[in-house]
């Protein structure tokens, strides 16, 4: 160490005038990375705030009491977006609650049971992979499943698929959180006789629980917003129907119909459901936000 | 879970296999799209998705280190939570609503002045000129590059700053202790020693670039041609298959070249999302 100290008194330091060009050329590369940092931030929030402003100005126009009173209807003639809006609200809600059950179940296997075995680390693998996989591939693995073999599209195969895009997200959050929990709290409730899913559902779900509302929030916020899978499965209704086994109007699908039309209501209309999704979507990720901050 | 996996890879494949069988290797170089004379091929695709989400990474990256080492390092703290919010909210906004807002708002951008610019300038150079020729439609694979950008920005970012936060104290404050700038302690050591979760990061990206539908189908331009040009429109395995299938009936070639090209989107995603797996695992958990 000493012997590095020395070596740096005895080199450049020595001329002044070297320094001191090693040092502004050092500063000024600092500063110009710096600056480039902050025009990436500036960039990445004028992006958020261009795609809300956007939205706002061209959809806020068309926001009227019948676009919630009134189904789809041909072009000229002020449809609205019941259909579409209740078709998404069923769909997303049976999709989650098909999805949870069964995300919460492997979360709850890979954070107690699985403990680094062979299977365990295969099943926490493929549920990463699932959580990044394209959703579009989910659309056509339940149209094979499920729609080609029954014979047609329908609201149920459109649960089904948002379902598989459920699972690896609440799978993810619910193994983490459990994950946290202290080991002690757990030895406390064995120390005491519990047994083990005693243990589990008394002791750890109750501690986690702000974490799993998180990512079941999460999840219900990412497939609100899908469209891809349901292009395959619900296909999209312009009547009003509630039957699951019928095909199914939803707001996204609605609003790639409708932003491709060549008639101005349409776009329009399309406009503003792309501002309800949105602001909606966004509003759950930050309810979901402020839950789990409350539980920390 | 497994079951889940297995049996997608298996439906795709099988709802593909008449495809693989009637055009063998053929299929993956080819590049017809003809439904008259149920003539299909993937290389069209196949380059459009690649070609795409590429050109996507190379934008994105720069901007999402940006953000990554400005929330890290240089922002006061009483910022770091919002604008790290906002970014992450980014990520939340609904693919078709890029898809909407690319196609109303960067489009006409594009069209009217962007592109006819560059042709102007770039486009008179020789050799990277070729890469800026044709009509200035506003559409096309750069484009949808920009909006995949867009879109993966948020996820490179968010992951690029957790695993910059890291980076155990001890070293930036030994460096920082020596007198480095903060781009030197950036440098010498955050980045040498975040180096291989970075690059799951963005692999990660990738992987969402590469499957990518609504957005991309907005704005590609939806013409089978292998583009030459930047502005040339083309199309991704995704945006084929969102378009197409409506047109296609159950059990014709049509959809089962549809379903092959779901197989092969499959199989590039899943080693793309693997590889980003096995180098983020081991530093995120320890």
């Amino acid at each position: 160490m000493s012997v590095s100290l020395t070596a740096s008194h005895t080199g450049p330091a020595k001329n002044m005038k070297v320094a001191q060009r090693l040092s502004r050329s050092r500063k000024r590369s600092d500063t110009v990375v710096k600056i480039l940092c902050y025009a990436a931030t500036a960039i990445g929030l004028l992006l958020l705030a261009s795609i809300l402003a956007t939205l706002l100005i061209r959809g806020f126009s068309g926001i009227g009491l019948s676009v919630l009173t009134e189904v789809t209807k041909p072009p000229g003639s002020h449809g609205g977006l019941l259909n579409a809006i209740v078709g998404s609200l069923i769909q997303t809600v049976v999709g989650v609650a098909i999805g949870t059950p069964i995300g919460l179940l492997v979360g709850t296997y890979l954070a107690e049971y699985a403990h680094g075995s062979v299977l365990g680390n295969a099943v926490r693998f493929v549920s990463d992979v699932l959580l990044s996989a394209p959703s579009i591939l989910i659309g056509l693995f339940i149209y094979q499943l499920i729609v080609a073999p029954f014979g047609g599209f329908s609201g149920v195969a459109g649960c089904m698929a948002l379902a598989v895009i459920v699972i690896p997200i609440v799978v993810r959050t619910t193994e983490d959180m459990l994950s946290l929990i202290p080991t002690a709290m757990r030895e406390a409730a064995v120390a005491l006789g519990a047994p083990k899913w005693k243990m589990i559902v008394l002791i750890c779900y109750r501690a986690a629980k702000d974490g799993i509302v998180t990512g079941i929030l999460l999840a219900l916020a990412r497939v609100a917003g899908e469209t891809a899978p349901l292009l395959f499965t619900s296909l999209g209704n312009l009547n009003w129907s509630l039957s699951l086994t019928k095909p199914m109007s939803s707001l996204p699908v609605t609003i790639y119909q409708y932003a491709g039309s060549a008639f101005d209501d349409w776009v329009q209309l399309a406009w503003v459901g792309a501002l309800l999704i949105t602001f909606g979507v966004l509003a759950l990720n930050i309810v979901a936000r402020v839950v789990l901050r409350g539980g920390k | 879970m497994l079951v889940l996996l297995g049996a997608i890879i298996i439906e795709l494949f099988i709802g593909g296999l008449p495809a693989f069988r009637k055009f063998g290797f053929g299929f993956l170089t080819s590049t017809d799209w003809d439904p008259v004379q149920e003539q299909y091929g993937a290389a069209v695709s196949i380059f459009g998705t690649v070609a795409t989400a590429v050109l996507a990474l190379l934008l994105s990256v720069p901007i999402a280190f940006g953000v990554a080492f400005y929330l890290t390092e240089l922002a006061p703290q009483w910022l770091r939570r919002p604008v790290g919010t906002a970014i992450e909210l980014l990520a939340a906004v609904p693919s078709i609503i890029f898809g909407m807002w690319g196609f109303f708002v960067i489009v006409p951008v594009m069209a009217q002045y962007i592109q006819p610019t560059v042709i102007d300038s770039i486009g008179e150079l020789p050799v990277i000129g070729a890469l800026f020729q044709g009509p200035p439609f506003g559409t096309g694979i750069l484009t949808a590059a920009l909006i995949l950008a867009v879109m993966i920005i948020p996820f490179i970012a968010a992951t690029m700053r957790d695993v910059f936060m890291a980076v155990p104290p001890v070293f930036k404050e030994s460096a920082y202790g020596l007198g480095c700038t903060t781009w030197e302690v950036m440098r010498a050591i955050v980045i040498p020693y975040t180096r291989v979760s970075v690059m799951g990061g963005i692999m990660l990206g990738l992987g969402r670039a590469l499957g990518e539908t609504m957005a991309v189908t907005f704005v590609i331009g939806n013409t089978n041609r292998i583009a030459t040009t930047l502005f040339g429109p083309g199309n991704t395995i995704a945006s084929i298959v969102a378009l197409e299938f409506p047109e296609s009936e159950a059990g014709s070639l049509k959809l089962a070249s549809l379903l092959a090209l779901g197989f092969i989107l499959f199989v590039i995603s899943f080693i793309v999302l693997a590889i980003s797996r096995m180098l983020l695992r081991p530093r995120l958990k320890g």
